[in-house]
């Protein structure tokens, strides 16, 4: 079946139009349902002892005082807790060399960031746990802590695992042609060395889970805001030695995610397995001050990088020299290599030059392990590469826009492949780009800032282009031997009433899945989008599938869902068929009508054929198929990532006194194939751009020199506000994958891959009359006047 | 984290309110909007406290002229202060300065007693206050006393006041007929606490200038202060460094703070001259 | 002395229009006690410290952090939740508005942002957009980048000013 996406007037013409979230009016009144608004009969509660220290030896623990307060009902260890919880170690097979300790749900003996998991209080309330916890006393050891990077791996620097032999987590270099050569030979040879600080996602809601262990029937149901049900399911399951059958995951509204809530935490490992050992109800949920020092970080990245171009400005080669801090442990199961590994795979990513070498070095520290964070390592790569683009324009004098120009793949010139070794089924760089100038003015723009600059105003201009990897296969996690589907399914029913519900295994987390969901399905089948109900997030219900994450739920659970529709459809048609005693292939459904397919008429309403199959069944003829209810997975096969692309621009304003930096506007061109909802991708823009300024402009995880994080509250960790986030303009080019009907690539990571790029190169541009530069991220007013050389003591 | 307090109490006239806080002799706190006090129990910073709530106290409230002095009572809200007329005409720093607090969920509880007490060196009241002249009225156990807003203010969250005593009001001098006054603040986001600023009074009797979130506690320029009633404006902008006493934390570094004080105080100027 | 300090208080309130009389412990906030005493779910705890706005519910008519309150200091009060103002019907076009423009993403900062937001529309006439970010720049949205929900209260701002006139 095809459908005729050029045709706008098209039945049922919902994929690419605006249609409201079915699940939107809900939360507007305050009646999401998260998980701390769900209350179970005996339900305890949990808060945990962490560690107040980077790296220590436990030499013994007391819990006589926590265990007499009022409240209380039990308290663990991880002594307590290891019969009942086996140790994890996340390493992936296709990450050659990587290497990681076993972890524990409560640390055993030792503790190797603060804020790791020591001691579980269970108690009748928060309140009461967290007074108990206050009074169970444990004595440490103090150990030396490894805190800096590019020293990880130096003799002198103690191991943190010493039967790891030493602090590198995981090595990889990629090469491909001559480099050296081509630095030898080239006319300009720009070398820079960038910063990007540690952030982490500060989901509103923050990380939580409630554990149900029914002993009578043998099964642990928990709620828990997550992006991979089935994942958590598979986890529970294995470590808590139940078969993945007696684990029934339930996911339902999700206060943000960005990445944070698709691993396996040690608190939350800990609550399921106390809930079990208990037979009562427990609920965890991170208080604000514990989730900065137990949510992985991300972004922990020292890079050395060069660009060679000739007299033309053509780009001969990238040499890329990574360093990450991952923390103690690779976070399971996803591993915490795999961000260096996409620095050295999205590096140069936009543009077709022929040497490239590429090397990440992820080593351990004492500090918060650190995992995927929305846009994994695309604002690193993206930050390097336009970066030193943009120091080589500078160099050769040449407007920024123009040397990318010269050097994007062509539109015309796929399928390509990067010197990466990246395979790109489709991209649009210089579409994309021409799009970004038209809509930004690029040329007013520059005459602006060349007027401000007459008075003294110093005003810049950043543009930054990139790719991005999103509808993953198997590459990405199954090859390398983790339980986590690159497949996803759907399952679309019709009942009685003519209405269909859908159920999806990716999940919502208010990017808008159920309304993508119910507008592609309702374009399948032939109803209205508010025919279809939506339902996500019940491992014992949906189909099996990855979830949210990587951007692939329009692309890979919207297609599943698209399939069963059509399914649906057809086989609605068939019975259709059989009670108008006409050919299936003659009739269409429209808008909740079986109609003549030539003329449109209408023959019949869904429910009276409903109401035929389900209850007058005997009138149907006999051996008629009449499976109402259709299942399709769809999985990825052609190309091991489906790449997009796009282009920002940042317009800043830099206050020469203080180093404060006013963002102007902001442009974005992206090509996430086909829009499925102009709305929601661009919100997933916009909202994925102010991420982006955030790294780039206000968050940092700081560490002192003993592991101890300085800024772990709210008041101190800066996110974006909305006094200071400037207006968006967002726009697409559509080059859909041919790997699916739907045509759809991921769109939810572009804003915060290329932000970061596009206000880091304004700032440069609006500062160049200084001299200096700034490639330390976050940016923050005092580097910016400490690199314009305005501060010096 | 969740706010665990040894005790709650509220206090209906100030003598019950200080008779308590004597008798429980350093061991309660005085909570009013609680905007600040609230945040740091949340977050395990208050110990095992108990609280006497002074929010129903009649006497510390109001906003009203005695003679020729504006009297602020303690309990009064940011956000009344912000829209009060009689403090828009008699002491327009204030007003101004109102916008800078926080945010206006914060501004409807906060006090300016609870601000004051409080004494959070980079906050905007106590600067204002010092830069007015203020005396700040305090009551205890052995009664009414009034002490000037210059030592009033000691170090960081520090104060004059005994652990027996609460202030109960703010007097101010009536601004001046073509009295200028003047706030002016660098904070990283609307409604953070700056990373430096300045209050500036200049009226017939001189110049007043307190900086903040540049030192311990709001501190006087008393150096610019001087240049500044000499005439001597390129006196008054090298002055700033021996006024001010910054330190570094993650959020700024003491140099920085410096630099930015002076950047302030020439912005004041230039208002001031236009 | 030790007869003063309570460790636990009856309180009587209104909350969204209805008499409330309970007996709470004196070191419970009032977002908590709001959740887990009348089941108000839609304030939420975002962070406990008075910074990121999502448990902004209105006291007295005035926009307040639950998270800043305790309970015991509610006695007496009027407070209106999420709950109370959907009911009375007085932020529903603020609610479509959201919904319209999608200007809420996971939901979780929704409620606070939509009390916030409806106090500043409550004093009529049109705000500028500095000035509406400026209102709601207390109130923490990790999802959209709030150009979405200046918009939607700017929609509201300018539609209910065109019905005055």
């Amino acid at each position: 079946m095809t459908i005729d996406f050029g045709n706008p007037n098209r039945p049922n013409s919902y994929i690419g139009r605006t249609v409201p979230r079915p699940n939107a009016p809900r939360l507007v009144q305050g009646r999401g349902r998260y998980v701390d608004d769900i209350t179970l009969p005996r339900m305890l509660h949990l808060a945990f002892v962490r560690s107040p220290w980077g790296h220590a030896k436990i030499t013994a623990i007391d819990t006589t005082e926590a265990a007499a307060c009022d409240g209380v009902r039990a308290i663990f260890t991880g002594q307590d807790l290891l019969p009942h919880c086996t140790p994890w170690v996340a390493v992936l097979a296709h990450l050659k060399g990587l290497k990681s300790a076993p972890q524990h749900a409560l640390a055993l003996d030792r503790t190797c960031w603060v804020g790791e998991p020591v001691v579980a209080v269970v108690a009748d309330s928060r309140a009461e746990a967290e007074a108990a916890a206050a009074l169970v006393n444990i004595d440490y050891d103090e150990l030396p802590v490894v805190t800096q990077i590019r020293t990880a791996l130096d003799p002198e620097t103690p191991v943190i695992h010493p039967d790891l032999g030493d602090n590198l987590a995981f090595r990889r270099e990629h090469v491909q042609g001559d480099v050296e050569a081509a630095f030898a030979s080239a006319h300009k040879v720009i070398s820079a060395s960038f910063k990007t600080g540690r952030h982490t996602g500060v989901t509103l809601e923050p990380r939580g889970c409630l554990a149900d262990w029914n002993p009578a029937e043998g099964k642990l149901t928990v709620w828990q805001g997550t992006q991979a049900p089935h994942m958590i399911q598979t986890v529970l399951a294995t470590h808590l030695g139940l078969e993945e059958s007696r684990v029934r995951v339930i996911c339902d509204d999700v206060g943000g995610s960005f990445g944070i809530k698709v691993h396996v935490y040690p608190d939350e490992v800990a609550t399921a397995a106390i809930a079990k050992v208990l037979g009562r109800p427990v609920k965890f949920i991170a208080d604000r001050l514990e989730s900065f020092i137990s949510d992985i970080h991300a972004r922990d990245h020292e890079i050395d990088g060069r660009i060679a171009v000739d007299e033309n400005g053509k780009i001969l080669a990238f040499d890329i020299d990574d360093w990450t801090g991952i923390g103690p442990y690779s976070v399971y199961p996803r591993t915490s290599a795999i961000e260096g590994n996409q620095v050295v795979n999205l590096c140069g990513g936009p543009y077709d030059f022929a040497n490239y070498r590429a090397r990440t070095s992820v080593v351990l520290q004492n500090k918060a392990p650190t995992c995927q964070y929305r846009a994994v390592g695309h604002p690193i790569a993206t930050a390097v590469t336009e970066g030193l683009v943009d120091l080589a324009a500078e160099a050769l004098n040449m407007d920024p826009a123009e040397i990318r120009r010269r050097n994007f793949f062509r539109d015309d010139a796929y399928p390509a492949t990067s010197p990466a070794n990246m395979r790109f089924e489709g991209l649009s760089h210089q579409a994309t780009m021409d799009k970004l100038l038209e809509m930004m003015d690029y040329e007013a723009l520059r005459r602006d800032q060349a007027a401000a600059r007459e008075k003294g105003i110093w005003r810049g201009i950043g543009l930054a282009s990139f790719i991005e990897l999103t509808n993953p296969s198997p590459f990405m996690y199954g090859i390398g031997g983790a339980r986590i589907s690159a497949q996803d399914g759907a399952t679309v029913r019709m009942d009685p009433d003519g209405s269909v519900v859908v159920l999806s295994g990716v999940t919502e987390q208010g990017q808008g899945t159920e309304a993508m969901l119910s507008q592609v399905v309702a374009e399948g089948v032939g109803v209205r989008p508010d025919q279809v109900r939506v339902i996500t997030g019940d491992t014992q219900v949906t189909p099996y599938g990855g979830g949210t994450w990587a951007s692939r739920g329009a692309g890979i659970g919207g297609e599943a869902a698209l399939q069963a529709a059509l399914a649906l459809k057809g086989a609605i048609l068939e019975v259709a068929g059989a009670m108008l005693q006409c050919a299936p292939e003659s009739l269409s459904i429209n808008d909740g009508q079986i109609v003549d397919l030539e003329s449109g008429a209408g023959r019949m309403p869904l429910s009276e054929l409903g109401r035929v199959v389900y209850f007058r069944g005997d009138t149907l003829p006999k051996g008629l198929p009449r499976e109402l209810v259709q299942t399709r997975h769809f999985i990825t096969m052609e190309y091991p990532f489906a790449f997009t692309n796009g282009a920002q621009a940042s317009y800043v304003e830099v206050d020469r006194e203080t180093g404060f930096v006013k963002l102007l506007k902001h442009w974005c061109v992206e090509d996430c194939g086909r829009v499925i909802n102009p709305q929601l991708v661009d919100e997933q823009i916009r909202g994925g751009i102010v991420q982006g300024l955030g790294g780039a402009l206000y968050e940092e995880c700081l560490y002192d020199e003993h592991g101890q994080m300085l800024n772990g509250s709210m008041a101190d960790y800066l996110v974006p506000m909305a006094v200071e986030m400037p207006d968006m303009q967002i726009a697409h080019v559509e080059t859909p994958t041919a790997e699916s009907l739907l045509g759809a690539k991921g769109a939810g990571e572009a804003g915060t891959a290329g932000a970061p790029a596009a206000v880091m190169n304004a700032i440069n541009d609006a500062i160049r009359p200084s001299g200096g530069r700034i490639l330390q991220m976050p940016m923050t007013p005092e580097r910016i006047l400490r690199a314009m050389g305005t501060l010096s003591d | 984290m969740k706010p665990t307090l040894a005790g709650y109490a509220r206090a209906s006239t100030i003598a019950e309110a200080t008779a308590w806080l004597a008798e429980a002799d350093g061991d309660a706190k005085v909570i009013a909007g609680g905007q600040s006090l609230m945040a740091a129990i949340n977050m395990g910073l208050g110990g095992d406290t108990r609280l006497i709530d002074i929010n129903g106290i009649e006497a510390l409230k109001g906003i009203r002229l005695e003679g020729d002095r504006l009297v602020i009572g303690a309990l009064t809200r940011h956000a009344e202060l912000g829209r009060h007329p009689l403090i828009a005409e008699h002491a327009p720093l204030l007003t101004r300065a109102v916008p800078l607090i926080a945010h206006e969920a914060i501004r409807t509880r906060g006090t300016i007693g609870g601000s004051l007490s409080h004494a959070d060196p980079a906050a905007e009241l106590p600067a204002c206050v010092l830069a007015l002249d203020a005396l700040i009225r305090i009551s205890g156990p052995g009664g009414e006393r009034e002490v000037a807003a210059d030592d009033f203010f000691e170090d960081v969250y520090v104060t004059d006041l005994a652990q027996d005593e609460i202030v109960t009001a703010i007097s101010l001098p009536l601004a001046a007929a073509k009295e200028a006054q003047l706030i002016r603040e660098l904070s990283r986001r609307a409604g953070d606490f700056a990373l430096a600023g300045i209050a500036l009074v200049r009226r017939p009797s001189g110049h007043r200038v307190a900086f903040f979130g540049t030192g311990p506690r709001p501190m006087l320029g008393r150096s610019v202060m001087a240049a500044l009633d000499a005439g001597d404006l390129a006196a008054a902008l090298a002055a700033v460094p021996e006024d001010i006493d910054p330190q570094s934390d993650p959020h700024a570094s003491a140099a920085y703070r410096r630099h930015l004080a002076s950047v302030l105080l020439r912005r004041c100027l230039e208002d001031l001259a236009a | 002395m030790s007869d003063l300090f309570q460790t636990e208080t009856q309180i009587r309130l209104m909350v969204n229009g209805q008499k409330v009389k309970a007996r709470v412990r004196v070191g419970q906030h009032l977002t908590d006690f709001l959740r887990q005493e009348l089941g108000l779910t839609g304030s939420h705890a975002g962070c406990e410290h008075g910074v990121c706005g999502a448990c902004t519910l209105r006291v007295n008519g005035e926009i307040t952090r639950g998270c800043l309150m305790l309970a015991a200091q509610a006695d007496g009060a009027e407070v209106e939740t999420i709950e109370g103002l959907t009911e009375r019907g007085v932020i529903a076009d603020l609610q479509q508005a959201f919904v319209h423009r999608n200007a809420l993403q996971c939901g979780f900062c929704t409620p606070g942002m939509l009390a916030t937001a409806a106090d500043l529309l409550a004093r009529g006439g049109v705000p500028g957009r500095e000035v509406i970010r400026d209102h709601l720049s207390g109130n923490y949205c990790r999802c959209t980048g709030y150009e979405a929900i200046i918009d939607a209260v700017e929609t509201v701002a300018r539609a209910r000013a065109e019905a005055l006139k």
